[in-house]
């Protein structure tokens, strides 16, 4: 129907074309990232600082943190808006990926740590321990650290997916043991015998891949990374979601006993997911750490991992671009009121998550096409009109 | 058409039911939903169930579909492993779970119609279709020109073929069963268990159904609970009687509605 505008941009991406087909915000999303991530690093690198157009270092590193919480606010999405999975604990992948690029990022540091001692971070001769514990060998090799970054979050989810799916954990009592487990890892990783830094966490990161972390040219890179992701992440979910399987999902959340009935082992196709998600949620922890310098084990608290839920909810659940823009607006909210409001912030928050709730129930997305709807109608009567007009002169 | 012939013809060679319920007993804190319920399904018959509220119809259709495990008990499902093969296996249904159930050949449709509203109808029958069950197979699910011919055959059946792309959340009651009804096709179980079809519907569509079952029934096996009578009726086949979780009397229609028992605890004076 509304194709036609977009079909020649669509041939040229040949596959793309059925992922995104009815996916109009999607599109529009992923032409605006795409512009983004090539434009905001040649502006804040090419552009002079003296130019209104010149994109400074901080709002760069700002926005490539918005990216990453979009990431992970499309993780939360897959699984709660499409699943029916709502899990108040998914900081917990989201740190976890963030711990396993902070542990390569410490292993970088080397011999320029304040203690200077070339095999142990500083953390480690300040507990006085002799060598690295075998959960940190082969952090110090990039590869493996990224694939760290996939596995850590996904064998968690995992595990714990598989012992609560199995057992048909559902609903309320899923979002609360997920919630603890977030404040179950949050408390161990405090500890410093945990042999994450404890209450500090990492930081004090000086390079990654041998670029320099505070150069531009490094930030512009991850601003880069991070878009990619996005676009990736955004990507692989809609591909799953315009599956099958993707409507067994939907089947699933509408009614879990039909899913079943119709033959489909619900257990396995939510561990999918869940797991996929995980992973999503891991990378984006992982392009977060080195752009905001530090992780510790705040990243684990559960206020957070609602928070996200919050994103989720005022952006539109179940849309996975209203996911996005959910991210970033509230974030930007919240990096603005924090800054000039800090008190009622928190207020703030929890009045949005109540409104959206009571009056919003498919978010700024759910408004947006109700307000296009009317729009529409109104064109409709309109040439209604002008038709009946026009039979009359005839 | 080739299936209700193979069917004949193992007819003759094996004669076991399809389904065979044996001294089934099932309680809930002590109360007793299903108390050594006995009952026997020939291939391609097709029964209807009746009996006041609380007499066990949905504990013994739970216990059948896997949703229930029985406290005693055998329930034996014989299903031949593929279509047209004549030799026939017994499966113990109280070892398999819902989706194992299902998959065997066991289609059942619920009193509440609970289709996937959100999806359309085309997506609904789709979903329902045999095999593909699992996780990579539905990733990367592409229907093939028998499925697409299949689905159309299911959707001018229950005539939906014009509306096949609206949400099947927009229908009407009666409609909602009849999709239910299609995704129960879709499946291609050996046996249906179709709980109060008619509840809700006008009485044309109640005829109109009586009318889809018996067709139905001439390639399947059908096991219908039912309180309206007029469609018991019109279905016109053999009659179980369940009361406080047992069998109180089994026969055509007329029969059990003449039985002493029957008036006294179901029918009333």
């Amino acid at each position: 129907m509304k194709q036609t505008n977009t079909s020649s941009s669509n041939m040229k991406l040949g596959p793309l074309t059925t992922l995104l087909m009815n996916d109009k915000g999607g599109r529009r999303l992923l032409a605006v990232l795409a512009a983004l991530a090539i434009l905001v690093p040649l502006l804040n690198l090419f552009v002079p600082e003296s130019s209104i157009f010149h994109v400074s270092t901080y709002t760069m590193t700002l926005l490539g943190k918005y990216l990453c919480y979009a990431l992970l606010a499309v993780s939360v999405d897959l699984i709660w808006g499409y699943c029916g999975i709502l899990s108040l604990g998914h900081g917990a992948f989201f740190a976890l990926g963030g711990y396993a690029m902070g542990m390569y990022l410490m292993m970088q540091i080397g011999d320029r740590g304040v203690y200077g001692n070339p095999d142990l971070p500083d953390f480690m001769v300040f507990l006085n321990w002799q060598e690295l514990p075998w959960y940190w060998l082969g952090f110090d090799n990039f590869s493996f650290a990224m694939v760290m970054v996939l596995l850590a979050p996904g064998i968690l989810a995992f595990v714990f997916g598989a012992l609560a799916f199995r057992s048909r954990v559902t609903g309320v009592y899923l979002s609360i043991i997920t919630q603890a487990l977030t404040y179950a890892l949050m408390l161990a990783f405090f500890r410093n015998d945990m042999g994450f830094g404890g209450n500090n966490g990492l930081t004090d990161f000086k390079d990654i891949l041998g670029f320099d972390l505070q150069a531009d040219t490094t930030r512009a890179g991850l601003f880069f990374c991070s878009a990619l992701a996005l676009m990736i992440g955004y990507l692989i979910s809609r591909f799953i979601v315009t599956s099958k399987l993707g409507r067994v999902l939907i089947a699933i959340r509408d009614s879990e006993t039909r899913a079943r009935f119709l033959g489909y082992r619900v257990e396995y196709f939510k561990l999918f997911v869940f797991v996929v998600s995980a992973m999503l949620a891991g990378v984006a922890g992982a392009l977060y750490v080195p752009q905001v310098g530090i992780i510790n084990p705040g990243e684990f608290a559960p206020l957070l991992s609602i928070e996200m839920i919050i994103w989720v909810a005022v952006g539109g659940r179940g849309t996975l671009f209203g996911a996005v823009i959910g991210a970033i607006l509230v974030n930007y909210a919240k990096t603005y009121f924090t800054g000039a409001f800090a008190e009622i912030w928190l207020f703030m928050l929890g009045g949005l998550f109540v409104l959206t709730t009571l009056y919003l129930p498919k978010g700024i997305i759910g408004l947006w096409q109700q307000m296009a709807d009317k729009l529409a109608a109104k064109k409709m009567s309109k040439l209604q009109v002008g038709d009946l007009a026009e039979g009359e002169k005839a | 058409m080739s299936n209700s012939l193979s069917n004949a013809t193992s007819k003759h060679i094996d004669n076991s039911p399809v389904l065979y319920l044996d001294g089934v007993s099932v309680s809930f804190d002590g109360f007793k939903a299903l108390n050594n319920l006995s009952l026997t399904i020939e291939k391609g018959e097709m029964r209807a169930i009746i009996g006041p509220n609380g007499a066990g119809k949905t504990t013994m259709m739970d216990v059948i579909t896997g949703k229930t495990r029985p406290d005693e008990g055998i329930i034996t499902f014989n299903t031949s492993a593929n279509k047209g093969s004549q030799s026939t296996t017994d499966y113990d249904l109280t070892q398999y779970d819902e989706a194992d159930v299902a998959n065997l050949g066991v289609g059942r449709k619920f009193q509440k119609p609970s289709v996937i509203e959100s999806l359309t109808i085309f997506e609904n029958l789709e979903m329902s279709l045999k095999g593909g069950r699992s996780i990579w197979q539905s990733l990367f699910h592409k229907l093939s020109p028998e499925q697409k011919l299949k689905l159309d055959e299911i959707l001018v059946l229950i005539d939906m073929a014009e509306k096949a792309d609206d949400l099947a959340g927009n229908l009407s009651h009666g409609q909602k069963q009849w999709l239910e009804i299609g995704m129960l096709l879709g499946q291609e179980p050996e046996l249906l268990l179709i709980d109060e079809p008619a509840a809700g519907m006008t009485d044309e569509e109640t005829m109109k159904t009586a009318e889809l079952f018996k067709t139905l029934a001439k390639t399947h096996s059908l096991m219908v609970v039912e309180h309206d009578m007029d469609f018991i009726d019109a279905l016109n086949c053999k009659v179980t009687v369940l009361n406080e979780g047992s069998v109180l009397a089994e026969g055509t229609l007329q029969e059990v509605k003449a039985n002493e028992d029957v008036i006294e605890k179901y029918l009333g004076r």
